[in-house]
């Protein structure tokens, strides 16, 4: 075996390492000596990008993170809420976009299963997945490769671990040619009083491996994740991990099975930069030190040197700290479910991460600088100019344009990606994909959890505050459209090059916009990742801070839907519709262009609109709800009118154009359904409370009728909407 | 109805079958994991879904030779009803419980949604409270859910009312729209399809209660 | 001992990889291929020493798990 540890430090291997010059002599500062070879690595994946979140930290600082119903938020493997009944709900959503790009099954699939061991390691079973999937324009050469990838790699591990994926939201646009997003949310439900956390405690407590044996798979993949991607990043396949959803599906039982004794002090699961990372946060947070000794880490390849253990990113692996003389209890439990058990070191009082191989130590370093002088930086950001406010134009043919953007790639049904996804798994899945929000039964009790991932990232690279705002109130609207209350969230930060002033500017004015529209609908931040330097020679893909929101119903039979349910009922818009169609799909699909500034998010409006339509859900006075985004008012009614397999006649006045009527993205609206005697009351208590309200039409018939404007059947309809991927996906075939 | 539920490593549907079973019985089953060699003495035994040992090398193969399987052959062979859903339904096939093999979807991709079958067979243990020919709906979740068998086996199937359920439309590809079969005996079901999941109108339907009714009025 | 074993489905039972295998080969503009069918390798290490012993220990592990006779035909090769 070479010693990897005689290879002398040169100025060349530390930019390898991804790390400046300026870094490596903090390193030699911190450490008082040069770095070996084994710890100038575990440096660098500490101090990358996605684990130090050296550009971001200093401004993530400033969202909101608290209320009385967060047990725990970001810091840890996912964050925690309180959905009463003793009960807590676990997420968090996370990235996967480089190992995607590279190999679209396997990216996603791990992208998957490290998102679920984030909520397991805290207790939780998972019992939903959710994605945000953004892809190149359809025309571009690899768009169908990736999405078919991506979509079976989600399926192929979800499905296996038998963890229902009920949604999720799929972008199409060319900003994304040479990097798509793949954004992975868990769901878990644990009881509040057995929340696992990862500080370790304890001089002289064992620290136990679990869970797959460690091979060279990876490894440099946190790096990998902070580097701008270039044309031979596609010849780096072999740092690309393989899942193993069984093994997954296999720790998810025995974890859960060892966490319902009291055996366990912490643990933390081994994600990018593996045993490095996991070890090094687990005695950071406890304040103590690790000493590892690295042969007995179970290994699957041969020779493997102390650099690629510490480094490697193979899947299905945790790490825990055990009270003393359960080690026997607990290996009974991996056994039975055929996992590795392996006690690998103990809790030391040296504040250090000392690493000892063939008797040897191989490394030794001060745990506080790896975590806490990792540098931060306030790198220099230029706000994105305010755009001109523009009149966008009528279409030739207002019915072509109806037909063309719902049976278009931006609005066309999803149904051939989830029905790849076991989305009913585990029996508790009552609202299903297509909605606005998915929805699962907390098992065996009436609360109901709704869930729903969006982002805009037209309106964010238009206008990055606004676009933060409507990202946060957009995933708000779709949960109180179901009519559960909106809790809290998480968020999967993606962006391009921090070190340009121009993606740092978008960064900052999206989280400004974010943290604004917290605050303001007491809806916090309980868990999130950053992932940056998402581009390709120099081009940025669109801000893109996806979230992912978490509500809270309790009674999950008065929840609502999109579907029209009966015929001659009242449509009622809550809300009302300006001339809104600057950066609009519309805007884009079917003119072609991307001018005017987004629609702007009055959050006190948002409220007290949301409020409203809530109480009319929970009150049983509503079982029929859309809220409003993209394409606007005719978008809407056509899923609705789909989705129910029944018509609609409605009139718009004219206050505005036609085609601003049918495609304005106004915010802070919702389209209702309810008999006539009970909307008329509504129309009442709308009027009341200060709620702008309309009268629209009534559903019935076979045919979407919007005065003189739009007439097209359900049959139509439907046949452009489900149509589009279908097609799409068969002409690559 | 004592039922039991028996638990491979990579099952997912285990749980879901047992709150049917528990539903529609109003007793809990027993589970089984599958290094036992001896469960209770059960009046009904239930093969669940999933993908038990993750699909490896084929769907079922593997679990159809855990330590368990030698006592559910036995009792299933002596005439206690089995009902194998899905990974259970490979299971059964790896077992030659039942004749044929479930191969990749034709179309080669996962698929999940609510299916329209036909009922086939209205008499067995397991399909008495349906009647022939009526139209249900009911799930499936699978990637190799492709029916196969010999040509002469599919004839003696169908002419001994062997086939329990038929998809009312190509799904997987499977041989004669083939979605469930029974054994000679008739107390072996195979499915593909999964009714535990249509148990309740929240979920989609209730298609799928008639078949444990079935079973329940049939053994008391 | 290693043995090397082939299992592939027999003739007759269709193949949808195999068949989306020629179709692909066919876009990519091989049009030489007539049919693909795919199947499985599976290699095993083994301590037995006589080949006759190792050959009827294989085909026992092919008939008993590593093939699905039913669809699937098996050969051994042992080195």
């Amino acid at each position: 075996m070479t010693d990897v540890n005689s290879i002398k430090i040169t100025p060349e291997i530390v930019k390898e390492h991804g790390l400046t010059e300026e870094e490596y002599q903090r390193i030699v500062g911190a450490m008082g000596r040069e770095p070996n070879y084994t710890e100038l690595g575990i440096y660098s994946v500490m101090w990358s990008e996605h684990c130090s979140y050296k550009s971001s930290r200093i401004h993530l600082k400033k969202l909101p993170t608290k209320a009385p119903w967060v047990i725990c938020g970001p810091g840890e493997n996912a964050g925690v809420i309180d959905i009463g009944d003793g009960q807590a709900a676990i997420f968090k959503m996370e990235s996967h976009n480089h190992p995607s790009y590279i190999e679209p099954y396997q990216g996603a699939a791990t992208g998957v299963g490290g998102i679920l061991r984030d909520v397991f390691t805290m207790g939780a079973r998972p019992v939903a997945n959710m994605n945000a999937l953004r892809f190149g324009e359809p025309e571009h050469p690899k768009t169908r490769h990736l999405l078919a990838g991506v979509v079976e790699g989600i399926g192929g591990y979800g499905n296996c671990v038998g963890v229902p994926t009920v949604g999720g939201e799929t972008n199409f646009d060319p900003s994304y040619n040479g990097n798509i997003l793949v954004n992975a949310m868990t769901v878990g439900l644990a009881d509040a009083d057995k929340i696992f956390y990862s500080a370790a405690a304890g001089v002289g407590n064992p620290v136990v491996y679990v869970g797959s044996k460690t091979g060279r798979d990876g490894i440099h993949g946190a790096t990998m994740a902070s580097a701008e991607f270039t044309e031979d990043s596609e010849e780096k396949r072999p740092t690309v991990q393989v899942g193993d959803p069984f093994t997954e599906k296999l720790l998810i039982e025995a974890c859960l099975e060892l966490m319902a004794t009291d055996a366990i002090i912490a643990i933390q699961d081994m994600g990018a930069a593996g045993l490095t990372s996991s070890s090094v946060e687990m005695a950071s947070k406890g304040g103590v030190g690790f000493e590892l000794n690295l042969d007995n880490v179970p290994q699957r390849e041969e020779n493997m040197t102390p650099y690629e253990m510490c480094l490697s990113e193979s899947q299905e692996r945790m790490l825990m700290v055990l009270k003393p003389g359960r080690e026997e209890m607990a290996k009974a439990i991996f056994e039975k479910w055929e996992l590795d058990f392996a006690v690998i070191g103990e809790i030391t009082d040296t504040g250090r991460l000392t690493l000892t191989f063939g008797g040897e130590i191989v490394g030794d370093m001060p745990i506080a600088s790896l975590v806490e002088d990792a540098p931060e930086y306030d790198r220099p950001h230029v706000p994105t100019p305010v755009r001109e406010t523009v009149d966008v134009a009528a279409p030739a043919d207002l019915n072509k344009a109806v037909l063309d953007l719902i049976g278009g790639e931006h609005l066309c049904s999803r149904r051939w990606i989830w029905e790849q996804y076991d989305h009913m798994v585990m029996g508790d899945t009552i609202g299903r994909p297509g909605g606005d929000a998915a929805v699962v039964r907390v098992h065996g009790t009436e609360k109901a959890l709704a869930i729903s991932t969006d982002v805009t990232p037209r309106y964010c690279y238009a206008e990055p505050y606004e676009g933060g705002k409507q990202a946060v109130a957009e995933t708000w609207r779709n949960l109180t459209a179901t009519g559960a209350k909106p809790l809290a969230i998480t968020n999967c930060l993606n962006f391009g090059n921090p070190e340009r002033p121009e993606i740092m500017g978008q960064f900052v004015g999206c989280l400004e916009g974010m943290g604004d529209a917290c605050r303001a609908l007491d809806y916090p931040i309980v868990s999130g990742n950053v992932s940056l330097y998402n581009e390709t020679n120099g081009t940025g893909i669109h801000p893109t801070p996806a979230i992912g929101g978490v509500g809270l119903m309790q009674n999950s039979d008065k929840m609502a839907s999109v579907a029209f349910k009966a015929d001659g009922q009242t449509i009622l818009l809550i809300g009302e519709t300006k001339n809104e169609l600057g950066a609009s799909i519309y805007q884009k699909a079917i003119l072609g262009e991307d001018t005017g500034r987004p629609p702007l998010v009055d959050l006190d409006l948002e409220r007290r609109n949301g409020d409203f339509v809530r109480a009319l859900i929970e009150n049983g006075q509503v079982d029929t709800c859309h809220d409003l985004s993209d394409g606007g008012l005719i978008a809407a009614l056509a899923d609705m009118a789909i989705a129910g397999k029944i018509g609609a006649t409605v009139t718009v006045d004219d206050s505005l154009p036609n085609h601003v009527h049918l495609f304005s993205e106004t915010q802070a609206r919702y389209l209702i359904a309810a008999d006539a005697t009970v909307a008329e009351t509504i129309y009442k208590e709308a009027q009341d409370a200060g709620v702008p309200v309309s009268k629209l039409g009534v559903t019935g018939g076979d045919t979407l009728t919007v005065g003189d404007a739009v007439s097209l059947t359900i049959a139509d309809l439907t046949a452009a909407h489900e149509n589009w991927m279908p097609d799409f996906m068969a002409a690559a075939e | 109805m004592k039922s039991a539920v028996i638990v491979f490593p990579g099952s997912n549907c285990d749980r879901d079958m047992a709150v049917a079973l528990e539903k529609i019985t109003g007793q809990k089953p027993q589970m089984v994991w599958h290094q036992d060699t001896t469960f209770d003495d059960v009046d009904f035994i239930a093969l669940p879904g999933g993908f038990s040992y993750g699909d490896y090398l084929r769907c079922g193969a593997m679990s159809a030779r855990s330590p368990i399987m030698a006592e559910v052959i036995k009792r299933a062979q002596a005439g206690v009803p089995t009902l194998g859903v899905c990974n259970g339904f490979q299971i059964l096939t790896e077992t030659k419980l039942l004749p044929g093999a479930l191969m990749r979807n034709a179309r080669l991709k996962f698929v999940c949604k609510d299916v329209a079958l036909t009922v086939e067979n209205d008499t067995s243990t397991f399909t008495k409270d349906y009647s022939k020919g009526q139209e249900i709906l009911i799930p499936v979740a699978h990637h190799d859910g492709n029916f196969y068998a010999d040509t002469e086996t599919l004839d003696r199937l169908e002419g001994e009312g062997q086939v329990a359920f038929k998809y009312a439309e190509d799904i997987n590809g499977a041989q004669r729209n083939i979605a469930g079969i029974l054994n000679d005996k008739g107390n072996i079901l195979g499915m593909m399809p999964h009714p535990e999941r249509m148990i309740a109108k929240e979920l989609g339907g209730t298609d799928g209660c008639a078949l444990f009714t079935s079973i329940l009025n049939t053994l008391g | 001992m290693k043995a090397k074993i082939h299992v592939t489905l027999k003739n007759g039972v269709l193949d949808p990889q195999g068949k989306a295998i020629e179709h692909a080969l066919g876009t990519l503009g091989f049009d030489g291929v007539d049919a693909a069918r795919q199947g499985k390798y599976i290699e095993l290490d083994l301590t037995e020493t006589d080949k006759a012993k190792a050959q009827a220990a294989v085909e026992e592990m092919c008939k008993k798990l590593l093939a699905n006779t039913v669809i699937e035909n098996y050969s051994i090769e042992l080195e």
